[in-house]
């Protein structure tokens, strides 16, 4: 079967609107109409009164951050034990399950025998990544998990996108991490 | 003979053998972990429970002998909730630490417990702690939570090598598996109490944590350390590159092949594997006064193949043909020893020989044998003399100056001559052509280097001390730019003006058997994964 086509005529322009100064005029009117209610309103909510009434919202990304949902996937990092090692045993569940195969895994021998193994290095190639999140589904010792809230991953080169442990590790460290805002969600 | 039923197909064994072994015949897998063909029997695991008509309870299979007319069940409802009961036994003090074991993902827990239980654990009371990560000697590492006490590793030890290094300790749940009291498991064969432990209890100190069992790819292989020529499977993987910093051959296992190793192979086999990967002659190389080359080997610098080929026939042909020496070596293929001979013999001229180190190695009267070579018997067979007397013969010659080329096959000469012998040689020879796969202090001073495949790169057939003659297979491709010795010998015969048409070497090993008595009659296909004896 063909597929239905329809075929739409461009309205055409009233009278009035092929003047062009009344539309300019409408269109200020809106754009104003917004502004003073936004002020007013916002002005009023500084000093207590009709708060039930929203205001519209911008978010100064990038000196305010929005706060992500829970279940977001965001930037990696590797959850730490009481003492500060890695949880990670190096046992490549995720290393295995990766459909972009952006996980390197070297695994070495942990001097405590009831953990007994542990990642040499763990690396992940951003640049490679999908974030389909199947390595923190994998993980059986809660060690990986993409819950930063980190979202501006980008780099200069493509060494710059290859996270190693210390860096999976420390996230702190990058400077990136959302603080819950106020009256932000 | 007895007949026996087992599921109801008829089956008839020899007297004596057991119900596993009938049931095996008929293709029927009952579970088992104490049961190994190659050690006694102890019965101690429980797992090969099965019903037996007529007997009030039921039976093991690995310790009941058939008796005619017998009708076993392995399948029937009650022997599956048995096994799924004993194995949730023998998991009651297991610590679960798959993801740190080395065993998980060719575990005989894991696997029975996919098969076989897939019950929710009820158990409630602490697990018993035993020690774990334990050196029981210089290759294997004991961790008894995971052990099921099956007592394979302390059979093997009582039965196989006789040393009795290992013992059980201990009562009920406390028990345990653990060495002697001023002993190490150090004996020769000690690395196969690890193939032969269905759980993670024993482990390889080799591969400790060196790579996931489930990366591997397997091919079947003879393990090219002695005469013995054992059955092995070269475990290998290519994908991840970060594992191990890059090589390609993670362990060796032996083979099963009755006639040969049985279920076993020695320490020296099974962790002889590092040359495949690690300083390997990656390309053709030629000798220069200024060191430019890339390969870390001074004064080598790289030259393409055909390059190099020209000019290793054009040398050979500038030398007087008794002014040359060429060394064959034991470790080739049959079929590279063939053809060596017939370009080097029949279409150059030269007189080629067989040399090989006279010093003899360890040996037992079990698999280890002081033969340190794996086809020096396919060479005696394929027309090649004694090695110690033309050796001598050589260096004689050499010192009276009358040898100006040397073409040596793989072999470093300085581990079989003194290094004033070697210097001799050396010497006087105006050009040394080395054909070989490792760096060594040979090669290092050859004038022209060909980068060959080492055997896990190629396929052939090597004749063991029992005149067995085995297949290898190429597992992996030849690293860098080698080539097969074949393709090597096949360009320098055809710069000699007699082109060979092989592509494969099925096709060299055909014309072996046709030009060489005993061979006749075999084939690659004949030969098989186990091996065939000449005639």
């Amino acid at each position: 079967m063909p597929p239905k086509t329809k075929v739409i005529k461009q309205r055409e322009l009233n009278f009035l609107e092929k003047l062009y100064i009344p539309e300019v005029i409408r269109g200020v009117c809106i754009t104003s109409g917004h502004f003073f209610k936004n002020l007013t309103l916002h002005s009023l909510h500084r000093i207590g009164l009709l708060r039930h009434i929203a205001a519209a919202v911008t978010i100064m990304y990038p000196e305010i951050k929005r706060r992500y949902p829970h279940r977001y996937r965001t930037r990696h990092r590797l959850t730490k034990r009481d003492d500060g090692t890695p949880r990670c045993v190096a046992c490549m569940m995720c290393e295995t399950v990766c459909p972009a195969k952006c996980i390197y895994i070297v695994a070495e021998e942990n001097p405590d025998p009831n953990i007994e193994k542990q990642p040499k290095t763990f690396d992940i190639d951003l640049g490679k990544c999908i974030y389909c999140g199947f390595c923190v589904e994998a993980c059986p010792e809660d060690a990986i998990r993409m819950d930063t809230q980190i979202m501006n991953i980008a780099g200069y080169t493509r060494e710059s996108m290859y996270y190693t442990k210390d860096r999976l590790l420390n996230p702190e460290r990058e400077g990136d991490i959302v603080k819950p805002s106020g009256s932000l969600r | 003979m007895p007949t026996l039923t087992v599921n109801g197909k008829e089956v008839t064994v020899e007297k004596g053998s057991t119900v596993i072994q009938a049931a095996e015949k008929l293709g029927f897998d009952i579970p088992r972990y104490c049961y190994h063909p190659g050690l006694s029997i102890a019965g101690n695991c429980r797992m090969c429970l099965v019903e037996i008509e007529k007997f009030p309870k039921l039976q093991i299979a690995c310790h009941t002998q058939v008796q005619d007319g017998m009708v076993v069940k392995t399948e029937s409802d009650v022997v599956k909730k048995t096994r799924e009961h004993i194995l949730e036994f023998l998991l009651v003090n297991h610590p679960l630490d798959c993801p740190v074991c080395d065993q998980a993902g060719e575990c005989w827990l894991q696997n029975y417990y996919m098969k076989h239980g897939l019950y929710d654990s009820r158990l409630d009371e602490d697990k018993v702690k035993k020690s774990k990560a334990v050196s029981i000697g210089p290759t294997v590492m004991l961790d008894s939570e995971r052990c099921i006490l099956c007592s394979r590793c302390v059979r093997f030890t009582d039965e196989i090598t006789k040393t009795s290094e290992l013992g059980i300790f201990n009562r009920g749940d406390h028990s345990e598996i653990g060495i002697y009291p001023g002993r190490e498991l150090n004996n020769k064969y000690s690395g196969n109490v690890v193939d032969i432990c269905p759980v993670g209890a024993l482990t390889d100190k080799d591969f400790r944590f060196k790579c996931r069992v489930w990366y591997l790819k397997a091919s079947p292989s003879v393990c090219t350390g002695c005469s013995m020529g054992c059955n092995i499977e070269i475990h290998y993987q290519l994908e991840r590159k970060h594992i191990a910093g890059g090589d390609r051959v993670m362990r060796f296992k032996p083979r099963e092949n009755e006639e040969v190793n049985k279920w076993w192979i020695c320490d020296e086999g099974r962790y002889g594997y590092p040359f495949i990967d690690k300083n390997r002659i990656h390309k053709p190389c030629r000798r220069v006064p200024d060191p430019v080359s890339k390969d870390g080997q001074k004064d080598m610098s790289p030259i393409p193949w055909d390059k190099a080929l020209d000019m290793a026939a054009q040398k050979i042909k500038e030398i007087p043909k008794d002014a040359w020496a060429v060394l064959a070596s034991p470790q080739m293929t049959n079929e590279e020893l063939y053809l060596a001979k017939k370009v080097f013999g029949d279409t150059l001229g030269l007189a080629i020989s067989l040399v090989s180190p006279n010093r003899e190695g360890y040996s037992d009267d079990f698999l280890i044998k002081a033969d340190k070579n794996p086809n020096t018997r396919g060479a005696f067979e394929l027309g090649y003399n004694v090695l110690k007397t033309q050796l001598e013969e050589m260096v004689r010659k050499a010192e009276a100056g009358k040898i100006r080329g040397l073409y040596v096959f793989g072999q470093d000469l300085y581990e079989f001559l003194k290094p004033e012998t070697a210097e001799k040689i050396f010497g006087p020879c105006e050009l040394l052509i080395f054909q070989g796969t490792n760096w060594n202090p040979t090669a290092a001073r050859a004038s022209l280097v060909l980068p060959s495949a080492v055997f896990a790169e190629q396929d052939g057939t090597f004749t063991n001390f029992q005149r067995r003659v085995q297949r290898i297979f190429k597992a992996l491709e030849p690293m860098g730019e080698s080539k097969p010795g074949w393709e090597i010998l096949a360009g320098l015969s055809e710069r000699a003006g007699r082109k060979l048409s092989y592509k494969e070497t099925h096709e060299i090993f055909d014309e072996i058997a046709a030009a060489v008595p005993v061979f006749q009659g075999l084939t690659y296909t004949k030969i098989g994964k186990k091996g065939a004896v000449l005639a």
